[in-house]
């Protein structure tokens, strides 16, 4: 697996001129970009009375996310660290206003202004260390802190974010919480390791409709992980579907007609090739098997 | 940078109570035509700060829009006013100047339309 652009420079030198020029030039990742954007718009669940709304765009860099929020009638402002790709915004006449700016610094916007926030693979950029100056868990403060007061009541955030690792996620889902945010983890296509996604959807206030399900490997919905925090001893605890199977798991001892009627159906759900299920399934073979 | 999102921009360094609204020092204006939409102004009416956008809109030399914020009724039926407040927060765009913080005199540099608003590593 190629190395994550995280850890090899602070991403205002990563996208450099020439990155910045590929990032927007290879149609793989313009296609990919706007197809998250999309499904972040989607869980951004704004109200669907076609009138436009004023949306924020965290790490817009060169202004793809952006143009899908445009398609979708949306005005804009978009933020990134990177002058080069903000460079290549202008240059593709994207219809938001771009800011220069560190948001780990702080968003620097006014009290309940944006009815919206997304961000496409930027958010776990705040995870790193880039000068001595930075402790991350500062940033995170500061960025999710300025975030919770721009945003107006109802209105909610949404990141598509490549953690690094549990860890990661980890410390951004309590410093998203420790703001005042609520929310879950949206994961679509959790079983497959190239398509999974992961959104964060933070909500300002109390949930008017109910969190949008995540999608699996045939387009059903399925139930998706929600942070409820512990008041006592302030934690974050995860429910997590696999735990629970785990459990179920270890419950039988017999390998019975059900457990192989399971497995299959799950290996079905991975995409595997898997003979239909019939009146021979689980059936008891005579000794000789 | 259009003035919709000038109104909504502060002062981000530590310490400073009254960041907003920046003064803006206008090098180059220009106008970009944007499709007439009277709901979305009629939905944003409610988040603006009135007297900057019209000082905002001065600075950039547009003085049409009225010193007083105009009530709903306004809103509802006028639509020159909407036109004007439509001209004023979306086609107006500072390409090059600076944005001033009122409480410490800092520049935010503006080039190519995009302010710099990255803050230094004493002021954050």
């Amino acid at each position: 697996m190629a190395n994550r652009p995280e850890l090899l420079a602070p991403p205002e030198i990563f996208y450099d001129e020439t990155e910045a020029r590929k990032y927007t030039s290879s149609s793989r990742i313009v296609e990919i970009q706007a197809r998250l954007s999309e499904r972040a718009l989607e869980l951004l669940a704004l109200p669907e009375d076609d009138v436009p709304r004023f949306l924020l765009d965290i790490g817009c860099g060169s202004g793809l996310s952006g143009e899908t929020i445009s398609e979708n009638g949306h005005h804009w402002i978009g933020l990134d660290i990177s002058a080069s790709m903000l460079n290549v915004a202008v240059e593709r006449e994207v219809e938001g206003d771009l800011l220069l700016g560190d948001m780990g610094q702080g968003l620097g916007l006014r009290s309940g202004v944006i009815d919206g926030a997304i961000s496409i693979s930027a958010v776990q950029w705040l995870c790193n260390a880039d000068k001595s100056c930075h402790e991350p868990r500062l940033r995170l403060k500061a960025f999710f802190g300025s975030l919770y007061r721009c945003l107006s009541r109802g209105a909610r955030a949404v990141f598509q974010v490549y953690p690094e690792n549990i860890a990661q996620r980890e410390l951004i889902l309590r410093q998203a919480l420790q703001a005042g945010f609520g929310g879950g983890l949206v994961v679509d296509y959790p079983h497959s390791t190239k398509k999974r996604k992961e959104f964060l959807v933070l909500t300002c206030g109390s949930i008017q409709t109910s969190i949008q399900t995540s999608k699996n490997e045939h387009g059903e919905s399925c139930s998706e992980d929600d942070f409820s925090e512990d008041e006592e001893s302030g934690t974050v605890s995860m429910s997590d579907r696999n735990r629970a199977r785990k459990r179920q798991k270890t419950k039988k001892n017999k390998k019975g007609r059900e457990w192989i009627l399971r497995k299959k159906e799950q290996s079905r759900r991975k995409g595997n090739d898997v003979p239909e299920d019939s009146k021979y399934t689980g059936r008891k073979r005579k000794s000789r098997f | 940078m259009r003035l919709i999102t000038h109104n909504m921009l502060s002062c981000n360094i530590k310490g400073v109570t009254n960041g907003f609204p920046l003064r803006i020092e206008a090098g180059n204006v220009i106008e970009k035509e944007v499709e007439f939409n009277p709901d979305f102004l009629r939905h944003m009416f409610a988040k603006l700060e009135w007297k900057a956008l019209v000082e905002g809109a001065r600075s950039m030399g547009y003085a049409e829009l009225p010193e007083d914020s105009p009530d709903a009724a306004v809103l509802e039926s006028d639509e020159a006013f909407l036109k004007k407040l439509h001209h004023a927060l979306l086609e107006l765009h500072l390409e090059e100047g600076a944005l001033v913080c009122p409480e410490t005199g800092r520049k935010f540099p503006v080039n190519k339309g995009i302010p710099n608003m990255l803050l230094h590593e004493d002021e954050v």
